[in-house]
This record gives structure tokens, C-alpha cells and sequence, in this order.
């Protein structure tokens, strides 16, 4: 049963893996320090280095593919070695590892093509593109270490870049806000993956992928619940997950290509990647398990609802990426087979979700920046490249056939079904559930935006398609929408049989519903989601805020988590501190001034028998005198001895 | 090359170069400044060929040397270095130059002398590198006790607002400490059998009672000096009021005495009070780190918002020494260097938003990041090293002391761990007030906000930046250095690390 983790030593081609953490950092670098210098062509610089990446990145995969054992590491040098820690700069290139690559340069380096036209007005590319190549080679570390330590140098590096991109108009209050929160929110998890690593250094003395994993079995179940639980602390603070996902959604404050690229694509997909690779911590206690699933099945909800609410077109966008990254943490959760199916799931939204967030970013580029969809509509006919491109995108994320979402997600829900007793009713129940919420707010979503009569502000005569570097982008990226989960589904799970603990070997329970009406009942929920947004929305809309009942109002608050946040740590945490700012000036400070004052007073007093007068001197002096001596006969005495 | 007098020639070296800046007239302040800086560069050298010459694994204990000085007493001129204070000695040698090039126009707001300003900050070197070279009690405490002087006179003479208030306040509770170590100072010579050296008091056994209040003498000079909660009001109001480099200097280097102190004289020398008095230096140490980030957060100083941030950076270093591994030990080292890196870096940085803006206070800033992008790039810089970011140096000090705590002391490390997210909160909200948001106009009609960094402040930043980013990824040299000395300061006190509680896997396979 107990498999070991072996890795072999990279060589050859493979010996040089770490050029592709190097050349996004070299390029974010030369593109920092020279400044303006490299204004004129530093975003060429920036597309070209994810470009060589990416290639670079196929190459690797090839080479990979044909060895026997597909996890190859190499140590470039040592990096902390104090007693027994050592730690390597290490990198591990597997299978899991290479999809990752692939999907981070891959969608990345379209990416960044867009975004050389979506900047192009922005006096600020260069730093931009700066951002997102340092942003990129976080990303790249955090899946490529062979540690702990390694994953954790990427994760926080990735939650800079992220802060950088988030306030990237950092003159906007907002979007410096958006990205301290952001930070501060990641920072959270960051504690609980640091504490996390720290528990592996104390229990099995090794931060190493291998070893550790090798090791869980001699984990005590409260250790491994422990552990499980503070890695997933970090997960949800990097994915937007329950209870740390009130900064994804403010994260929209940076510019669009970043929402596509971070909050959809990649960074939010480190969560999913630290618990898939770490699956044999997660399968190794069921609570843990649960916990995960629970967490997916709540904020794919919690998504759901808030995603039908919104009315600014990124924001619904964001909300769907929380909530179909609970359907990745849903899969990750169930274990066995379904660890593959979550990351098939990652790969198809990396491509339907970039998809569509670059095509809100092509309906504001036309639309003088405008997100409210109830702005916009009958943007079909003058937006047609952004309309059918967005169209696979939404047909994909609501899990229509044959479109990839009904590849990536429809599994996942039949696996939710899988599980045990009543549990599987209530998470398959949660799946298909927030299956048809998903087609009814992205349906919503798109009749608002492209169909329907135009509600468009007056400033707006005539909506224009986007240029060429932006619509290119737009049609590969649909095309993955379209076929990426066909051509995915089953290849992936294959293709990561060779990771480490992700063979899927151990069956799952029978279905309490037959396979294939469980197929029947997704797409009739998401008919009939659709179906009804459809409906509703195919006239337009109030262009004003309507009253709402309790549900709404609550989505529309993002069911009051910001105000829970606030009132039970923002505003105690301000109180706090200035509570003690007072402490401290009046109270220690005080106390520390108080003495010296009465020092100087005792002091004071104390001159004043500085009389100057020798009879008085002299009478200290005997005095001083007899109780010396009688001190020295106390003792000769024995009195005090 | 290991036969020359290093310890001694770079403690007597600044004193030198200070007479001779102090003599130089008045009226050619340049010719001051430049001999200064190219005597301090001088050091640096000596100080560079000495690391060179230092071997990690020979003795703890190198380049001793020992003088006569009152043999009634038992007192000598003795100098030795252990890896510990090499690194100290390397980030002083460093530092100084820097903070004279980052001082060029400092003095001249002031009606006082400027030779005399750079003279001061020589002395204060000759001091500083003295305090981290002796290895005789009672020439440290000589050292401890004068290393005030000059740093009085330059928080005094050339600080800011309520600068002598500052300074008295400093040089008060700085002496009231040294007057509780001169007690223990004393104590210790008599229990010791009259001899300051440390080499013979370390093989001394004291009685267990005895043995705590020299302890304590030592400890509350320490903590003072750190300074650690609640001994820490004098720092901000120092730091506040002192001009940018000399506030650097302070808080980079001066500080880290009360740390080095600890793990030099404390823990070698009363190795059972260290240990029966553990719990509560941690608890000082945690309660520093969380009371002081709060604190930071709070502030509208920017000096005092950074004086407040390093202690509760000390309040990592306090943990890291009082947990007794190899691992948080070596890291409360490496965190004593790369915390005067980085907080060097943000103060020096700091004073030159304040020299542009003529105001310390946060309130007077938003938005600078338009006027002046390059130096916003570097506040923001200094603060991620701050924060501990991966990357920066201080990452590694202050995973490495989280790390060591956790094997022996898990809930401190958890509640130590939790002033990560503090200390992101009070650097993340100090860029937003200062260089994000929109722009305060009253910063467009400030002359100075126009001017980025200058050629001589970019060749001040960049050593910095440049040495925290080499050091976050290949901190190999430094831990190299300090890995045995920590180790041998361990085996004083009789802890050895926890073996993993499961057993290494490395070891299983074996």
C-alpha cells in the first residue's frame, strides 16, 4: 500500500531547468533598473522572456515524457544549513510541476501579448510589465521547488507581485487599499503555512518534498490533522478560499490583464497546487478530507450567491473564480481520482477564465472603462470577435456540452456523489447546486453585457472592437475554452499517474446516483440556470440600484463578510492600537518619566543638606563613622552571622 | 596575516581619524567630511581583509590579543573575536561609511561644528567596534559606558525636535543600566577570583543564587540597552530625535550591544540563571514583538514608526537567543546583522524623505511615489526587507529563529509567528500614507520633492540593497561564520537541539 516518493537527479536538457525561474526574474530585473531608459521596448522584453519561457517549458515537457521516472530534482546550491535544517535551493521538475509550467506561460505569455495593447497608453508599462515577469517567476518557483521552504520563498514572492499589480495605480486610495488588504489577507495564510513547515521540521526533520511525504505515515493522526490543517490555511489565504477570500474580489482594483493572469489563471490556483501536492498529507486522515471538501463546498456557494448579485462585470468574474476554485478545492478534498480531476479543472479554467476576463477587459477597452453591466448590452453587434470569443467562455465555465467545463467540472460533481453516506448527498447536493447557480449569474452576465436593448452612458456613440494584439489572444484562448477539457480529461489524470501520490489508484464509493443521471440532472440544472437568467435578463435591466429582499441585500454585501472582518478585526485592531499608543506614551513612559522626576525632586531635597556649613558635614561624618564601627562589631559579635 | 593586531588596530583606527577631523578648521567642512568618509573606508578595508583572514572552523575565539593595562585589578587591554562578534565588527565597518555619505548636508542645518559631527561619528565607531572586540569584562563595560558619549553629543547637538530631552533620557537609562552591570561587574570579579577575563570567569562555578543576580546585573543593562519591553520608551524618543544616520547607527548597531551582551556574557557566564530565567526573557521577547508592532502600526512619526519597529524586531532576537538551538541562536545572529541592514537602510532612507520634506510626520506625505518614484522604490524596498519578505535577508534570520523556537517552544513560536502579519501591517500602511494615494499638495510646492535620489544617496542605498538581496539567497558565508560560535555558546549553556520527534527519515533510510 505504502508507495515511497522517489526523485532521480536532472541531467541533460533537464539540468537546466531553473532557467525558467531565471529568465522571467532576469527580465523583471533589467526592466526595473533601467528604468526609463527601456520605456520604448521594455514590454517587448517582458513578452519575449514568458515567450522563451514557455518554450522552454514544452521542451522540458518532452524530455520529461519520454524518462522512466518522470520526477527529476536538482539542487543548485545550499541555502539554509544551521545543525540538522538544511535547506537546498532546489527545484523538482514531475509532471504535476510541468502542467503547472505550461498553463502559467502558456496563458501567461497571451497574457502579456494582450496586455503590450491593453498598456499601451499607460505611462507605467514598463513597471508593469516589470511586475507581472517578477509575478511569473514567483509562480514558476512556488510549483517548481522540491521543499517546503522553496514553496514558501514563491508563495510570498507571488503575493508581492500581486500587491504591486493590485495597487499598481497606486495614486487610486482604492486600489492601495485593495492591495494592502490583499497582502495583509495572504499574509494570514502565509503564517499558517510558515507554522505548517515549522511542524514538518520538528516531527520529521526535513522540509523535503520526498521526505516529508515518505515520512506522514509515522505521523501521529493529530499531527497530520494539524499539519493538514495549517497548510490549508495557507491554501485558502492564496486561493480566495472560506474564511480568506474577502480580497480577491478588491484585488480587481489592478489593471485587467492582472485579474486574468492572477486572480483567474495562476496565482489563485496555488492553493489547489500546495494541497495536490501534498496529497499524501490530505489522504492521509479523513477529517482533513473533510475539512477541505467542506471549505470547497462553502465558498462554491458562497461564490454562487455572491457572483449573481454583483453588478460590476470583473467582480461577478471574480466571484466565479472563487467559486470554481471551491470546486478545485471540492476535488482536491475527495482524494483518490479526484485529485487529477481538480487539476483538469485548473487547467480548463486557466483557459475559459483568462478567456473572459481579457474579454471584459476588450467590452471596457471599448466602453471608456465602464464595468457596469447594467451599462452595458447589445454589444454583439458592434463587438463580434469579443462577443463569440466570450461566448465559448461562458458556454465552458456553466459546464455546457461539449464544452471544456462540462469535461473539467461534471466529474468532479459525480466524485462529490461518491463519498460516503449522507455526505455524499450534501456535497454532490452543494456541487449541483452551485452548478446551476453558475449558469444562472454567468448567463445573467452575458445577455447583460452583449444582448439585450444598449443601457449605455451618454458619453458612448459608437463601441469599437479591440486591436489585433487584444482579440488574437482572445480567439486562441477560445479555442482552449472550447477544447481544452475534451482534449484534457483524459490525458491529465494519465499524464499525473507518475506524481508522486496522485495515481488515483484507491476506488472511491459507489455513486448513491448512477453515473449517468447524475450527468443528466448537471445539465439540466444548468439548462435550466441558464434558461431562467435568460429569460429574466433578455430585456435588460434597471440602470439604478433596486430594492432587494434579505438574500440580495446580503449578496450584494458579500453575505456580510467585509462588516464580520471590520467589526470583529479591523475596528478592534485600530482600537487596540491606539489604546496602546497611550499605554505606552502615558503608562510605561509615564511610569519611566515619573521616576526620573522624582529622582530630580528626591535630588533637589537632597542639595539642600549641602548645607556648606563644616559642623554639619562633620556631624554626617560621625554619625557615618559610628555606624560603621558598629557594623564591624555587629559582625565581629556574631549578631548577624 | 593572522598574527597581526586587527582588533586592536581597528578599535584605536577611527579614534585616530576622528582627532584628525576634530583639528581640521572649521570653516572647510568639506575636507572634513571627505577625510572622514575615506578613513571610514579605510576601516572597512582593514575590516574586509580580517573576515578574509578569520577561519569559520579553527578556533571560537581568534586574533586575540591582550595588553596590561591596571594589574592590580586584573584588568587588560584584551581583544578576541568569535564569529558572533565578526559579524557585528563586519556590519559596523560597513555601516559607518555609508552613514557618513548618507550625513553629507546633515550637519549643516545645525549652527554647530561640522567637523566635529563627523568627528563624532568616528568615535562612535572606535566605540562600537571596541564594545564587540573585548574580551575582558571590565574593558567591555569601559566601552558599553563610553559608547554613550559620542552618541549623546550627536543625538543633542544635532537631532531634531526635543533633541535634548532625547538625549538626556537616552544617556540616563543607558547609565542606569550600566550601573546595575557595573554591580554584577564587580560581583563577578570577586566570585571569579579577581580577573576580568572572560576566558578564565567562563570556567568559574558561581552558587545558584549568586549566579542570578549577576545575572540579572548583566541582563537588565542588556535589556535596556536592546531594549527590550518595557525598557524600550528611550527608544523612540532617540531615534526620533536623532539625525537619520546617527539614528541608523543607533538602532543598527548600537542596540544590537544589549543582544550581543546576552549571548556573550549572560549565557556563557551564568548558564543555569539563563536557563531559570528563560521563560520570562521570552515572554519579554514576545510581548515586544506583538506590543511594539501594535505600536508601529499606530504611529505618525516616520522615525519613531521605525524605532518602534525594531523592537519588536529585537523582541525576535530576545526569542531566538532564549530558545537555546543552534537554529533560533544562529538566526537571532544573522537577524542582529540583517536587522541593521535593513533598518539602516529604512532609516537612512527615511531621512532623506525627511530632508526633502522638512517634516517627520506621515501626515505630511501621500502620494510621493509621483514626485519622487525612485526613492518610493527604495522605502518600499527597505520595508519588504523589513517585513521579511523571501528574498531579503531578514527572511532567513527570522524563519530560522521562528524555526529553532518551534522544536523546543511551539506556542511561542505561534504567537511569535503571528508578528509576520503585524509587521506586514505597519510597513504596508506606511508606504500607503507616504508614497501611495493621492498626491498631498502641499508635497508640490516642496522644493526638495522634486529632487529624486542624488548620485551620492544612490551610492548609499545600492551597497545595502545589494549585500540584503545577495544575502536572502545565499546566506551560506554568513551562517558559515556564525554557525560554530552559536554552537559553542549553546554547548555553555548544556542545551543540544531536539531530534525530530519522529525520528529523521534520512536517518531511518540508513
Amino acid at each position: 500500500m505504502e508507495e515511497t516518493v522517489e526523485y532521480a537527479q536532472a541531467s541533460g536538457l533537464l539540468g537546466s531547468v531553473w532557467l525558467l525561474v531565471a529568465i522571467p526574474l532576469v527580465s523583471a530585473a533589467i526592466l526595473l533598473l533601467l528604468g526609463r531608459r527601456a520605456d520604448r521596448w521594455g514590454h517587448w522584453l517582458g513578452v519575449a522572456a514568458i515567450g522563451a519561457a514557455f518554450v522552454l517549458g514544452l521542451t522540458y515537457f518532452f524530455q520529461l515524457s519520454g524518462l522512466e521516472n518522470k520526477s527529476v530534482e536538482q539542487n543548485l546550491w545550499q541555502f539554509i544549513s544551521v545543525g540538522d535544517f538544511k535547506v537546498d535551493f532546489g527545484l523538482l521538475f514531475d509532471p504535476l510541476a510541468a502542467v503547472f509550467v505550461l498553463l502559467i506561460t502558456g496563458v501567461g505569455f497571451l497574457i502579456h501579448l494582450y496586455a503590450v495593447e491593453y498598456m499601451a497608453h499607460d505611462e507605467g508599462r514598463r513597471r508593469f510589465f516589470a511586475y507581472f515577469n517578477l509575478f511569473v517567476a514567483a509562480m514558476l518557483l512556488l510549483v517548481l521547488g522540491n521543499n517546503y521552504v522553496m514553496l514558501y520563498f514563491g508563495w510570498e514572492g507571488v503575493g508581492l507581485a500581486s500587491y504591486l499589480l493590485i495597487s499598481f495605480w497606486y495614486g487610486r486610495p482604492s486600489a492601495a487599499t485593495a492591495g494592502k488588504k490583499a497582502f495583509l489577507m495572504n499574509r494570514v495564510g502565509d503564517a499558517g503555512l510558515a507554522i505548517g513547515i515549522f511542524v514538518m521540521f520538528a516531527t520529521l526533520g526535513t522540509t523535503q518534498y520526498d521526505e516529508v511525504f515518505n515520512g506522514v505515515g509515522s505521523l501521529t493522526a493529530t499531527t497530520v490533522l494539524v499539519l493538514g490543517l495549517l497548510l490549508l490555511l495557507g491554501a485558502t489565504g492564496k486561493s480566495g478560499q472560506f474564511p480568506l477570500q474577502a480580497w480577491l474580489p478588491d484585488a480587481m482594483e489592478g489593471p485587467t490583464p492582472v485579474s486574468a493572469l492572477i486572480h483567474a489563471a495562476t496565482m489563485v490556483t496555488a492553493g489547489v497546487y500546495l494541497i495536490a501536492r501534498s496529497n499524501p498529507i490530505f489522504s492521509a486522515n479523513h477529517t482533513l478530507q473533510l475539512v477541505v471538501v467542506s471549505v470547497g463546498a462553502v465558498t462554491l456557494l458562497m461564490g454562487c450567491l455572491i457572483g449573481a448579485a454583483k453588478d460590476d462585470i470583473k467582480r461577478v468574474l471574480a466571484w466565479s473564480t472563487v467559486s470554481q476554485i471551491g470546486y478545485m478545492f471540492l476535488g482536491v478534498g475527495l482524494g483518490g481520482a479526484a485529485y487529477a480531476l481538480a487539476i483538469v479543472h485548473l487547467l480548463a479554467h486557466g483557459f475559459f477564465k483568462a478567456n473572459m476576463f481579457l474579454g471584459a477587459g476588450s467590452v471596457m477597452h471599448g466602453m471608456n472603462d465602464q464595468v457596469d453591466i447594467r451599462r452595458f448590452g447589445n454589444l454583439s453587434k458592434y463587438m463580434k470577435v469579443t462577443w463569440l470569443t466570450f461566448m465559448m467562455g461562458w458556454l465552458a465555465i456553466i459546464g455546457m456540452f461539449p464544452f471544456s467545463g462540462f469535461f473539467s467540472k461534471e466529474p468532479i460533481i459525480v466524485a462529490a456523489f461518491e463519498r460516503e453516506g449522507w455526505t455524499a448527498w450534501l456535497f454532490g447536493g452543494a456541487a449541483l447546486l452551485g452548478a446551476g447557480l453558475t449558469a444562472f449569474y454567468m448567463t445573467r452576465l452575458f445577455v447583460l453585457t452583449f444582448h439585450g436593448p444598449a443601457r449605455w452612458t451618454e458619453d458612448i456613440e459608437h463601441p469599437h472592437e479591440s486591436p489585433k494584439l487584444m482579440t488574437i489572444p482572445l480567439i486562441l484562448l477560445a479555442i482552449g475554452s472550447v477544447a481544452a477539457g475534451f482534449l484534457l480529461a483524459t490525458s491529465v489524470p494519465d499524464w499525473l499517474q507518475a506524481t508522486g501520490g496522485l495515481g488515483g489508484q484507491e476506488e472511491g464509493h459507489e455513486a448513491v446516483l448512477a453515473h449517468w443521471l447524475i450527468t443528466v440532472l448537471s445539465l439540466l440544472v444548468t439548462v435550466l440556470g441558464a434558461g431562467l437568467a435568460w429569460m429574466l435578463f433578455r430585456d435588460g435591466t434597471a440602470t439604478e440600484p433596486q430594492p432587494a429582499g434579505v438574500l440580495v441585500t446580503a449578496a450584494r454585501r458579500n453575505l456580510y463578510t467585509d462588516a464580520f472582518n471590520e467589526a470583529v478585526f479591523e475596528k478592534p485592531g485600530v482600537f487596540l492600537t491606539r489604546a496602546l499608543v497611550y499605554l505606552d506614551n502615558r503608562g510605561i513612559d509615564g511610569l519611566v518619566n515619573g521616576l526620573a522626576a522624582a529622582v530630580g525632586g528626591g535630588s533637589g531635597r537632597l542639595r539642600r543638606l549641602q548645607t556648606g556649613f563644616v559642623r554639619s558635614y562633620a556631624t554626617s561624618i560621625l554619625t557615618g563613622a559610628l555606624l560603621v564601627v558598629a557594623a564591624f562589631l555587629a559582625v565581629q559579635a556574631g549578631w548577624l552571622a | 596575516m593572522s598574527n597581526f593586531p586587527f582588533l586592536s588596530v581597528l578599535t584605536v583606527a577611527p579614534l585616530v581619524g576622528a582627532l584628525i577631523v576634530a583639528l581640521l578648521p572649521r570653516r572647510r567642512p568639506e575636507l572634513a567630511k571627505q577625510v572622514a568618509f575615506g578613513w571610514s573606508l579605510l576601516v572597512l578595508a582593514l575590516s574586509v581583509i580580517m573576515w578574509i583572514t578569520f577561519q569559520a572552523n579553527g578556533d571560537r575565539f581568534q586574533f586575540r590579543e591582550s595588553y596590561p593595562w591596571i594589574p592590580n585589578w586584573g584588568v587588560n587591554f584584551t581583544f578576541a573575536t568569535d564569529g558572533i562578534a565578526l559579524v557585528m565588527l563586519m556590519l559596523i565597518a560597513v555601516l559607518v561609511p555609508l552613514v557618513i555619505l548618507a550625513s553629507w548636508h546633515d550637519a549643516e542645518s545645525s549652527k554647530r561644528s561640522v567637523p566635529v559631527y563627523f568627528a563624532l561619528l568616528l568615535i562612535l565607531e572606535c566605540t562600537m567596534i571596541g564594545v564587540f572586540a573585548a574580551a575582558d569584562v571590565f574593558l567591555f563595560y569601559v566601552f558599553f559606558e563610553v559608547m554613550l558619549v559620542p552618541m549623546y553629543f550627536l543625538i543633542g547637538s544635532y537631532g531634531g525636535h526635543q533633541r535634548q530631552y532625547a538625549a538626556v533620557k537616552f544617556f540616563l537609562y543607558s547609565l542606569v543600566g550600566g550601573l546595575f552591570m557595573l554591580a554584577a561587574v564587580i560581583g563577578l570579579w570577586v566570585v571569579g577570583g579577581k580577573t576580568f577575563d572572560w576566558q578564565a570567569l567562563s570556567q568559574v562555578d558561581i552558587s545558584t543564587g549568586t549566579e542570578r543576580w549577576l545575572f540579572l546585573g548583566f541582563f537588565l543593562a542588556f535589556a535596556i540597552k536592546a531594549p527590550f519591553f518595557p525598557f524600550h520608551t528611550w527608544l523612540p524618543d532617540a531615534g526620533g530625535a536623532a539625525p537619520a544616520g546617527a539614528a541608523a547607527l543607533l538602532v543598527g548597531v548600537l542596540d544590537k550591544v544589549g543582544t550581543f551582551g546576552i549571548l556573550r556574557y549572560c549565557l556563557p557566564l551564568f548558564p543555569e540563571a539563563s536557563k531559570w530565567f528563560a521563560p520570562w526573557a521570552l515572554a519579554l521577547g514576545l510581548i515586544g514583538i506583538i506590543y511594539a508592532a501594535l505600536l508601529a502600526v499606530g504611529q505618525n512619526d516616520l522615525k519613531r514608526l521605525v524605532s518602534y519597529t525594531s523592537i519588536a524586531h529585537f523582541g525576535f532576537i530576545g526569542v531566538g537567543i532564549f530558545a537555546f538551538t543552534t537554529q533560533a541562536g544562529t538566526g537571532a545572529v544573522l537577524y542582529m546583522l540583517n536587522h541593521g541592514l535593513a533598518t539602516g537602510l529604512l532609516f537612512l532612507v527615511v531621512g532623506m524623505l525627511i530632508a526633502r520634506r522638512g517634516s517627520a510626520l506621515i501626515s505630511d506625505f501621500g502620494g510621493a511615489g509621483k514626485l519622487v518614484p525612485l526613492l518610493a522604490g527604495v522605502l518600499f524596498f527597505a520595508g519588504l526587507a523589513s517585513l521579511a519578505l523571501p528574498g531579503t535577508a531578514p527572511f532567513i534570520s527570522e524563519f530560522l529563529v521562528l524555526i529553532g523556537t518551534f522544536t523546543t517552544n511551539k506556542p511561542v513560536a505561534v504567537i511569535a509567528t503571528v508578528g509576520i502579519i503585524l509587521a506586514a501591517a505597519y510597513v504596508l500602511w506606511m508606504i500607503q500614507r507616504t508614497t501611495q494615494g493621492t498626491l498631498n499638495p502641499a508635497l508640490t510646492e516642496s522644493d526638495g520633492m522634486r529632487r529624486d535620489l542624488s548620485l551620492r544617496e544612490k551610492v548609499v542605498v545600492a551597497p545595502l540593497i545589494a549585500l540584503i538581496v545577495l544575502l536572502g539567497f545565499y546566506p551560506k558565508p554568513v551562517t558559515d561564520v556564525i554557525n560554530p560560535a552559536v554552537r559553542a555558546t549553546m554547548q555553555d549553556v548544556g542545551r543540544t537541539d531536539p531530534a525530530p520527534t519522529v525520528g529523521s527519515v534520512q536517518e531511518a533510510a540508513k
